[in-house]
C-alpha cells in the first residue's frame, strides 16, 4: 500500500514510501486523517440536526402555508406559520448592509491595491482588519446606543429597533471581508497588464476601472456573495438593534424580525423539546442554511476561478 | 454598406469624438473616482475610531474593582462580571484542549499526507471552506439538538465551549495550512535524504518551522470564539450566575453578559455593558498583540 501510494500520488513532494511502513507512524497518520474527517462530521451533524425536526415540522405544517402565507406567530394562539415576514426582515437588514459594505469595501480595495503607497497600505490594512475582529455584541451596542439616537437627532423618526441601524452596522462589520478578498483578487492580476495599459497612455483611473477591476471580477463577485451570505446569517447585531417584530415591512425605520433573530429568540427560551414551536427553530434554520449554503458555494467557486487564472 | 461596417464606423466616430472632448472630462472623472476611493477608505477608519471613543467614554467611569470581584446582580450598584470573566477563560482552556489539536491535525493531514487530486480530499476541502461561512447561529442549533437536548448535557459551560470549538475549526485549519505551505519543500527533502520518515520530518522539522503561523491563526480563531454571542444563546448561557462556573455548571460568558446588560432598561446597566466591553476588548487586544509579537519574533523568511 505504501509503495503504490508513492506512485499514484503524482506531482508535488517526493515521497519515500519505504520508510513509512512502521506501525506507530501509520497509527499517527490514521489519527490525523480522523481529525480531518471530524470537519465533515460537523456538516453531516448540522444537516441531520436540521433535517429530522424539519421533516416532522413539514408533516404538520404544509409547505404552502410555510412559504405562502404572510403571518408569523408560532407562539401565539392560534399559531401562524408563514415565513415570508422573516425573509423580508432578513432581506431588509441585508440590503442596507450591502449598500454600505459592497461599494465602500470595493472602493477601499481599489485604493489600497492601485493607488496607496506601500507605507499607507501597510498601515491602513491591519487597522481596517481590527474592525473584523470586534465582537458583534459590541457593534450591536454601537447600533443601538449611538447610531439610532444619532438618526433621531437628525430628525428621522426611526423606531428604537429598526432595520436601517442594524443593517448599516452589519455593513461596517463586513467592510473588511469585502476589502481583503477583493484586494487579494486585484493583487493577483499580473502587473504586466497594468504596465501594458500605462504604456498605451492610460491613466491610473482608466487602468483601475477598465483593466484591473474587469480582470479581478470573479474575486470581487466572490467577496460580494460572501458578504451577502454573512449579512443574512448575522444574529447578535439584529437581535440588539432590529428588534423582534415579525411583519412584512421594507420601510428602513421600522422594527423587523430576521430569520436569525427568530431562531436565537426562540432557542434561548424554554420551549419544550418535540413541540411544534421547538420544530419551527429547525425549519427556519434549514431555510437559512440552504440559502447561505448556495451563496457560499457560488463564492468558493468564484475564488477558485481567479486563483486558477492567475496563480 | 453592410450593418457590421456601419457599426464599426460609428464606433470609430465615437472614439474620435471622445478623444477630442479631451483630457478634461477624463481628469474630472478620475478626480471624482479618487474622491470615492478615499471616502470609502476613510469611512471604515472613522467608524472604528468613533466606535472605540464611544465605548471608552461610556464605559471607563464604570471600570472599577467591583467589576472584577462581584457577580451579576439585579442591582446595578453592586453588579460585577467576575463569573463571566472566569467562564470566558475556562472556555479558552477548553478550546486549547479540544478544537486546537483537531484543527492542527487536520491541517497537517491535508498538507503533508493527503493524496493530491483525490475526490474525497477535495470534498473535505470544499466542506471546510463552506463551514467557515456557515452562520454562527446554525452551530448553536447543532449544539441545542445534539449536546444540550440530544445527549442531555444541559446548558453547561462544556456544551457551549465545544460548540465554539467546532465553529473555530475552519479558521484555524485554513490558517495552519497556509503556515505549513509556507515551509519550503527543501526542508522536507533534506530530512528525508537523511533517512527520516515522513512523520519524523513533519514532527521535527516542518511543524516547528510552521509554529508561528499556526499560533497566529489559532489565536485569531480563539479570539473570535471568545467574542462570540449568538450560538451560546442557543445552548443556554444564563445571565445571573453568582457562583464561579465549572465545566459542568451553568455559566455566562462576557459577550452574553454584555448582551443581557444592554437589553436591561436601567441606564446604569448600559454603562456597565460598556465597561464589560472594555474588559473584553482588552483581553482580545492582549491575545492578538501576543500573536503579532510571536510572529515578528519567530517567523523565518525562507
Amino acid at each position: 500500500m505504501a509503495i503504490t501510494s508513492s506512485t499514484t500520488n503524482g506531482g508535488g513532494r517526493p515521497q519515500l514510501a519505504a520508510t513509512s511502513r512502521r506501525l506507530g507512524e501509520r497509527a499517527i497518520i490514521g489519527a490525523l486523517a480522523l481529525a480531518a474527517v471530524i470537519s465533515v462530521l460537523v456538516t453531516v451533524g448540522i444537516v441531520v440536526a436540521l433535517l429530522i425536526p424539519s421533516v416532522e415540522f413539514f408533516s404538520e405544517i404544509p409547505f404552502a402555508e410555510f412559504f405562502g402565507t404572510s403571518e408569523w406567530a408560532p407562539l401565539f394562539e392560534p399559531p401562524a406559520f408563514g415565513v415570508p415576514p422573516l425573509i423580508v426582515g432578513t432581506l431588509s437588514t441585508t440590503f442596507w448592509a450591502c449598500l454600505v459594505a459592497l461599494p465602500l469595501g470595493l472602493g477601499t480595495a481599489i485604493y489600497l491595491s492601485e493607488y496607496a503607497r506601500p507605507r499607507v497600505r501597510s498601515t491602513v490594512k491591519p487597522v481596517l482588519e481590527v474592525l473584523a475582529g470586534i465582537p458583534t455584541v459590541v457593534l450591536g451596542y454601537f447600533a443601538l446606543t449611538v447610531l439610532t439616537p444619532f438618526l433621531r437627532a437628525l430628525g428621522w423618526q426611526v423606531e428604537i429597533f429598526n432595520a436601517f441601524s442594524a443593517g448599516v452596522i452589519i455593513g461596517i462589520l463586513l467592510l473588511p471581508t469585502v476589502t481583503s478578498l477583493s484586494e487579494d483578487a486585484m493583487t493577483a492580476v499580473p502587473s504586466s497588464l497594468r504596465e501594458g495599459s500605462f504604456g498605451l497612455g492610460a491613466n491610473r483611473f482608466q487602468v483601475s476601472t477598465r483593466v484591473v477591476v474587469p480582470a479581478a471580477i470573479s474575486g470581487i463577485i466572490a467577496s460580494f456573495v460572501l458578504a451577502i451570505s454573512r449579512a443574512i446569517g448575522e444574529t447578535t447585531i439584529v437581535l440588539l438593534a432590529a428588534g423582534q417584530l415579525a411583519r412584512v415591512s421594507f420601510w428602513p425605520g421600522e422594527s423587523v424580525m430576521t430569520m436569525t433573530a427568530f431562531i436565537a429568540g426562540t432557542g434561548s427560551g424554554d420551549v419544550p423539546t418535540g413541540s411544534i414551536e421547538y420544530k419551527t427553530i429547525f425549519a427556519v434554520g434549514l431555510t437559512l442554511f440552504v440559502l447561505t449554503f448556495i451563496l457560499n458555494i457560488i463564492s468558493i467557486r468564484m475564488v477558485r476561478r481567479f486563483r486558477e487564472i492567475y496563480e | 454598406m453592410n450593418t457590421a461596417g456601419r457599426i464599426a464606423g460609428e464606433r470609430a466616430g465615437v472614439a474620435v469624438r471622445e478623444s477630442l472632448a479631451g483630457r478634461r472630462n477624463r481628469s474630472v472623472a478620475a478626480g471624482v473616482f479618487l474622491g470615492y476611493l478615499l471616502l470609502s477608505t476613510v469611512v471604515g477608519l472613522v467608524a472604528l475610531a468613533v466606535l472605540l471613543a464611544t465605548i471608552l467614554h461610556d464605559g471607563l467611569p464604570y471600570v472599577d474593582a467591583m467589576l472584577f470581584t462581584n457577580s451579576p446582580s439585579a442591582d446595578p450598584e453592586r453588579a460585577g462580571a467576575r463569573p463571566a470573566i472566569i467562564a470566558s477563560i475556562l472556555v479558552a482552556v477548553v478550546l486549547i484542549a479540544t478544537a486546537l489539536p483537531i484543527a492542527v491535525g487536520t491541517a497537517v493531514y491535508l498538507e503533508e499526507f493527503a493524496p493530491k487530486g483525490n475526490r474525497l480530499i477535495d470534498l473535505i476541502e470544499l466542506n471546510i471552506q463552506n463551514l467557515a461561512a456557515v452562520p454562527s447561529i446554525i452551530f448553536g442549533i447543532l449544539g441545542l439538538a445534539f449536546l444540550v437536548r440530544g445527549i442531555d448535557l444541559g446548558p453547561v459551560l462544556l456544551a457551549g465551549a465545544l460548540i465554539l470549538g467546532l465553529q473555530m475549526l475552519p479558521t484555524v485549519i485554513i490558517a495552519s495550512r497556509e503556515a505549513l505551505r509556507a515551509v519550503p519543500d527543501s526542508v522536507r527533502q533534506g530530512g528525508m535524504a537523511l533517512g527520516a520518515t515522513r512523520w519524523q520530518v513533519v514532527w521535527r522539522e516542518v511543524l516547528p518551522a510552521a509554529i508561528p503561523g499556526i499560533a497566529t491563526g489559532s489565536i485569531l480563531g480563539m479570539s473570535r470564539a471568545i467574542g462570540e454571542t449568538a450560538p451560546l444563546l442557543m445552548v443556554g448561557a444564563a445571565t445571573f450566575v453568582s457562583f464561579n462556573p465549572g465545566l459542568l455548571t451553568q455559566y455566562t460568558v462576557l459577550p452574553i453578559l454584555i448582551f443581557q446588560w444592554i437589553k436591561l432598561p436601567q441606564e446604569m446597566f448600559q454603562g456597565l455593558a460598556a465597561a464589560a466591553i472594555i474588559v473584553l476588548l482588552v483581553i482580545l487586544v492582549a491575545m492578538n498583540g501576543f500573536a503579532i509579537w510571536m510572529r515578528n519574533r519567530y517567523e523565518r523568511k525562507w
